[in-house]
């Protein structure tokens, strides 16, 4: 689960890592007042950045300094209601425009290869981190945690000193220490600041002095592990998370949706994945992804026919179950249910297989559903049928 | 000899007892699989599959009592990875874990402590492995198999069975089909299988059935090109048309360095010498194109 760089930071704050304070706007009204709170602290601008679950926000306009109320106001107004990859922008970060003297990436990450968590960090911080691993992979400084133990003091320092931290060393580890502990600590498989920035700031005595804060925060959650932090299910974004998909996820079913008009319903990733494929290469567009997982009773059936459903350019629908833990006579069952009280007729190619396939079939005769033998078949069908509403 | 699973498999299931062990136990036994105990904590003394399978409290008890070498865990996701722990430190040898949903940090001590024990870890997130004809462990349908001398790798499960059933259809049977698991963190890779199935003397040829994401392909690829060079092998990569960016963000792409789509794998694929099919049904002419003759 991706969640919001003001709740990440939140997160990062509970873990005592060193961020500069923050407030969300909903409305211009509510940036300006935000505004005038942190200028009257004696900051000489505030920045304003979009809240959307997408990168590249910067680049399209959704992050903009202001100096002034008036500015802010304006600014926020711009920026909420503006689009960001398909995304509407409903809510603004507010925050002191900090001197930056320098930037840093630094990142927790879950490395499926090594099956440990690495520890990330480049002194080439900024936007454009994906183009420094590509171009410079020697930039990047990478240490895997103790499988058992976490990271170590050890490792923390030769992290930070490689990093060029060695003049701010003790910072240095701790927010190292403190993305791991926030890592454990919420089951993140992503814990990225970028850019981890040195900044100049106001010493007690009026000096200037150099201070390494977290500017910018993304975490994603591990979902298997959101059960047993109940808290967390909170920052679930309800703004940008689509009716169907709520919908599907609160019946234990995977679905992202695409453009076709080729409805899918599969049982597994990788097959459903590849059922999306040989749709495309019998010349159709899928509509979605939508595994309904091993085990799918009837009533799970019938609520992933009603979210395909949902979705109005969706003209044929596409069934491939090839049953294991998942009956097929339990699947027919639900096809013949969702069929009888679906408001849309849609015309359907039912493929099913594996255990309970004799059943399923002599279910689906009996009901008159169109069947199909192999999965080349099957895409073939649905393909045609699609082609045959459309025209 | 097979790789993993066989007629040497003395298999325990933990978790015998749940609804889920119970159902595919009795599918194990009936495929012939020799299932010597079965473990639930606190249903120690009591018996399962009619009677037939004795129940231990714990794995030290049953391979003590029993002489188990292999696990098979139906597990809940919450105490799945102690039950993998449990299993190696017992000395089980190889530890098949079903149980999908285990969080990934959780994962990352209990594939470790299996390594240290010597042991080896299948899954999780996984249906496990049948050497058609001797054994089965894990929930893959029996019926979708012929015995042959074909190995069979996969990252999925229904989609392992798509592609094992087109191979029977075409009477290509298979040595072993084993599901690796589509989890983040998972005990053993593409490149482990490879190398097992590169000792068999029963395997003749090769199907690797992968998907988008990490660089398990690649990597096993990579070694393919130099120690696999004589054998017939074909391949399949499902999501070439899914959309990028749904899963990770910056720190996810920064590991794999711009691999991880399907292009990437199917490359690597093609340039280790396997013939990569278009769908699941083309792997056995793949196959025979690549002078396959059994």
């Amino acid at each position: 689960m991706k969640i919001q760089e003001a709740d990440a930071k939140s997160l990062l704050v509970a873990q005592g890592l060193p961020v500069p304070g923050w407030e969300v706007a909903h409305t211009p009204a509510q940036a300006r007042a935000a505004a005038e709170r942190i200028l009257a602290t004696g900051a000489e601008a505030v920045v304003i950045k979009a809240q959307v679950l997408v990168g590249g926000r910067g680049k399209a306009g959704g992050v903009k300094l202001a100096s002034s109320t008036d500015e802010a106001e304006r600014v926020a107004s711009a920026i909420l209601g503006m689009e960001i990859k398909g995304i509407t922008v409903r809510k603004v970060l507010v925050a002191a425009a900090a001197d930056i003297a320098r930037e840093f990436y630094m990142a927790a990450v879950l490395d499926r290869a090594a099956g440990r968590i690495l520890l990330m960090g480049s002194a080439e911080g900024g936007v454009e981190i994906e183009q420094v691993a590509v171009d410079h992979p020697e930039a990047i400084v990478r240490h895997h945690a103790d499988p058992m133990l976490g990271l170590l003091d050890f490792q923390a320092r030769e992290f930070a000193f490689s990093m060029g931290l060695g003049g701010h060393l003790k910072a240095a580890v701790a927010i190292a220490k403190g993305l791991v502990r926030t890592m454990l600590a919420y089951d993140a498989d992503l814990v990225e600041i970028n850019p981890l920035a040195m900044v100049r700031e106001a010493g007690p005595d009026g000096v200037t002095v150099e201070r390494l804060v977290c500017l910018d925060a993304k975490v994603t959650l591990d979902d298997s592990a959101l059960a047993r932090h109940p808290q967390l299910e909170a920052l679930r974004d309800a703004d940008e998370e689509d009716p169907a998909d709520r919908e599907a996820r609160e019946a234990g079913l995977t679905f992202i949706k695409l453009d076709g008009t080729i409805g899918c319903m599969v049982n597994g990733a990788g097959l459903a994945m590849t059922t999306m494929d040989l749709v495309k290469r019998a010349g159709g567009e899928p509509a979605n992804f939508l595994d309904i997982g091993g085990g799918a009773r009837s009533d799970k059936v019938a609520t992933a026919m009603r979210i395909i459903l949902a979705d109005p350019k969706v003209d044929a629908i596409l069934v491939n179950i090839f049953g294991g833990i998942t009956r097929g006579d339990e699947v027919a069952r639900g096809l013949i249910e969702a069929r009888a009280v679906q408001e849309r007729d849609v015309p359907m190619v039912v493929r099913i297989v594996g255990t309970n396939a004799t059943e399923a079939a002599s279910l689906l005769e009996e009901a008159r559903f169109e069947t199909a033998v192999s999965l080349d078949e099957a895409a073939a069908k649905a393909v045609a049928a699609s082609r045959g509403a459309a025209a | 000899m097979s790789i993993l699973v066989g007629r040497e498999t003395r298999l325990i299931v933990q978790g015998i007892t749940g609804r889920e062990g119970e159902f595919h136990s009795r599918a194990m036994a009936e495929y012939g699989t020799t299932i010597v105990a079965g473990v639930t904590p606190g249903k120690g003394g009591r018996f399962a599959l009619d009677g037939s399978v004795p129940v231990f409290d714990t794995v030290v008890d049953a391979v003590r009592e029993t002489g188990g070498n292999t696990s098979c865990i139906f597990v809940p996701a919450a105490g799945a990875p102690d039950a993998v722990m449990e299993a190696a430190d017992a000395g089980i040898a190889t530890i098949f874990c079903i149980t999908e949903g285990i969080p990934a940090l959780d994962m990352i001590p209990a594939v470790e402590l299996v390594k240290r024990a010597g042991a080896r870890l299948i899954g999780p997130n996984c249906p496990g492995a049948t050497s058609p004809g001797r054994a089965k462990v894990g929930i893959i349908p029996g019926s979708v198999h012929l015995e042959g001398r074909v190995g069979v790798i996969s990252r999925s499960g229904t989609l392992t069975y798509e592609a094992v059933q087109a191979m029977t259809d075409a009477g290509m049977g298979q040595s072993t089909c084993v599901g690796i698991g589509g989890d983040a963190i998972i005990g053993t890779t593409f490149l482990d299988l490879l190398q097992s199935f590169e000792a068999d003397e029963e395997t003749d040829a090769i199907v690797l059935i992968g998907e988008i994401g990490g660089a398990a392909e690649e990597t096993a690829a990579a070694w393919a090109a130099d120690h696999l060079r004589d054998i017939p092998k074909v391949a399949f990569i499902a999501g070439r048309t899914a959309p990028e960016g749904k899963r990770m963000g910056h720190a996810g792409a920064i590991i794999s360095g711009g691999s991880g789509t399907a292009a990437s794998k199917v490359a690597a694929l093609e340039a280790a010498g396997f013939r990569v099919a278009g769908s699941p049904t083309e792997l056995p002419t793949l196959l025979r194109d690549a002078g396959y003759r059994g």
